[in-house]
């Protein structure tokens, strides 16, 4: 990065969250600020809420996902449009209608108190989990390539997010995120440009897509019925949607974003939004990955992407191992090349056979540079993060115009920041509604409860802020957030479930099944070789037939005296 | 500070979605499915020619 780069980055970031402090200066009372004005139109609801979904772990790592892996990711959001309809057409006007601050205030009027507690709790701690690896991902992603101080660079982004949060509450929060994800859009879209117009000279779009499909990038939807495939149309589509219908039914990260909605109408086509745009949005992601894969191809890649890494290691004793693994990369890469060039020929000269020699060639010699690679992996083991999540940010560095590097920086800042204020704004507010207020002191004014919400969420973000600060990641990052998530979210969907459809079951016998429920998925998840999506519907499944069967050994339930639903 | 009430006590309607041409929210709904059998129809065809 140059000084160009450096005064982008500033500009932006610190212009946005300057901006979201002056524009909701002078918020006092409690319903605004957890709330918001509820003026807030179905476009920007729309945008805080994919913002708060896409993190930076979205812009860094799924390219990388895309560029190893292919495009199989994408199926793991098949399930978000039927999760989002459903989410508009019941879980959204209860909320609506019950004005509450919380998902889990909806779970105290509808069992009792222990269940909102186990409820809220649960979600505390899978989302405070959650936002320190938000926060961690991208600093350890940012300081290597850059050279930056990691501990730094996590407290800095962090503070930032704090203070603007915890000036502004959820207003400042959705009006920043719309800046911040039209910086995204800019930058994500600038990126696949500038890529397209790398590629070599006489290489056709679809040509391209033959390469990419050739290494089987290009394999988006897998039919086959096999719960060991981390990736099917199957397990995106129900393990999906329970995953999303837990997240962005019950995660008060989410449900904070689209209750601050003028009317139902308007939160509901917020949601519709996302519903239509989800997907897309993914698959171009994960395509941007797959055509970097093409790039290099023709561009020698490094042979491990974190190159700060691999330099320091190189150096010490016992580097010429890795070296001599360097000289065999580039031998292969060259090997490579020739191979994918007869290729190429023999399709543009329309031969079929040859064109099939010459593929299985490329392939052979891929295999080749790909075991070489592997080599390489095993011996920097010991590096934090996956070598995957370096892809992109490499190809931003190298081989982007100065400005535009400073642009995409900025958008895993952006994507960082607008992911972290909505998790902080969510993990203050239920902290203050659901246990301060509910148990610790029932009887305050507005004024204490906004200074006690300001004082949890900076708690919160400095929980995430030393969570980061001592975290040591070994899977990739877009994958590793799903994984907490899934475990966590299934028993909380669940609990939701039974609140909304199964009357005849009361708090105490959902309370226990919830906890029966969780700690089955904690065993199995360390026990059995599954997809994680899985874990969403075992938890889910298990908490309502759990429920069912307490509530048949317990007795008929007494009705609750105010009937929500 | 007043814990939070139901802001009306009976059912609030539902509401009309103002968008052209689709009146009903049932309409939408059936757009969204729409739009992702399109999307995994083209992934699939995707798929299918390039794998």
């Amino acid at each position: 990065m140059n000084w160009l780069d450096y005064v982008v980055l500033i500009t932006t970031m610190a212009g946005i969250a300057a901006y979201g402090v002056w524009r909701t200066r002078g918020r006092r009372d409690l319903n605004t600020y957890l709330k918001g004005r509820r003026d807030t139109p179905w476009l920007v609801i729309g945008l805080s809420v994919m913002a708060t979904q896409a993190s930076a772990i979205t812009f860094i790592s799924t390219p990388g996902q895309g560029y190893e892996s292919g495009l199989g990711f994408v199926q793991n959001y098949f399930g978000a449009p039927f999760a989002l309809i459903l989410i508009a057409a019941v879980f959204l006007p209860i909320y609506q209608r019950l004005n509450v601050y919380t998902a889990y205030e909806f779970l105290g009027k509808r069992f009792d108190p222990k269940t909102r507690l186990l409820g809220a709790g649960l979600f505390l701690l899978q989302r405070g989990i959650g936002a320190g690896i938000t926060i961690y991902a991208p600093a350890i992603v940012l300081s290597t390539v850059m050279g930056w101080r990691l501990d730094l660079t996590i407290v800095c982004s962090g503070f930032l997010v704090i203070a603007y949060t915890v000036a502004g509450g959820s207003e400042a929060v959705s009006l920043t995120q719309k800046y911040q994800f039209a910086v995204i859009l800019a930058g994500m879209v600038t990126a696949l440009c500038v890529l397209l117009t790398k590629l070599p000279a006489g290489l056709t779009f679809t040509d391209a897509l033959t390469l990419a499909g050739g290494f089987h990038k290009l394999k988006a939807v897998d039919f086959s019925v096999n719960v060991r495939e981390r990736y099917t149309f199957w397990s995106g589509l129900l393990g999906g949607f329970f995953l999303a219908l837990s997240y962005f039914g019950t995660d008060q990260s989410q449900v904070q974003r689209y209750i601050s909605g003028s009317s139902v109408r308007e939160s509901r086509l917020g949601l519709m939004f996302n519903a239509v745009c989800k997907i897309p949005m993914q698959f171009l992601i994960l395509f941007l990955g797959a055509l970097l894969f093409v790039f290099y191809q023709f561009e020698q890649p490094p042979l491990f992407f974190n190159q700060a890494a691999w330099k320091q290691a190189a150096a010490k004793t016992g580097g010429e191992h890795l070296r001599s693994l360097e000289t065999g990369f580039a031998e292969a890469f060259a090997g490579k090349r020739e191979h994918l060039q007869n290729w190429l020929d023999a399709r543009h000269a329309g031969n079929p056979a040859v064109e099939a020699a010459a593929r299985a060639a490329a392939l052979a010699a891929h295999d080749r540079s790909e075991a070489i690679r592997a080599e390489a992996k095993k011996a920097m083991a010991t590096v934090k993060s996956s070598d995957a999540d370096y892809v992109f940010i490499t190809f931003i560095l190298r081989h982007l115009p100065h400005g535009i590097i400073g642009l995409l920086i900025s958008v895993f800042f952006a994507a960082t920041l607008s992911s972290k204020a909505g998790e902080l704004n969510a993990l203050g507010s239920t902290t203050i509604v659901d246990f301060y207020r509910h148990v610790i002191k029932r009887d305050g004014d507005d004024a204490h409860y906004v200074i006690a919400s300001k004082c949890f969420t900076i708690f919160w973000g400095l929980v995430a802020i030393a969570f980061a600060l001592f975290a040591n990641m070994t899977e990739n990052l877009i994958q590793a957030s799903n994984i907490v998530g899934s475990i966590f979210y299934g028993v909380v969907l669940g609990l939701f479930l039974v609140a909304f459809f199964l009357k005849r079951v009361g708090g105490t016998a959902v309370f226990w099944a919830s906890v029966t429920a969780q700690i089955l998925v904690f065993v199995l998840y360390f026990n059995l070789s599954i997809s994680y999506l899985w874990y969403n519907i075992i938890g889910c499944v298990a908490c309502v037939l759990f429920s069912l069967v307490l509530q048949a050994i317990l007795g008929a339930s007494r009705p609750s005296p105010n009937p929500v639903t | 500070m007043k814990p939070s009430e139901p802001r009306d006590a009976t059912r609030l309607p539902d509401e009309a979605t103002g968008v052209p041409y689709l009146r009903s929210w049932r309409g939408i709904y059936f757009v969204v499915f729409g739009s992702f059998l399109l999307w995994v129809g083209l992934l699939a065809l995707l798929t299918r020619m390039f794998s």
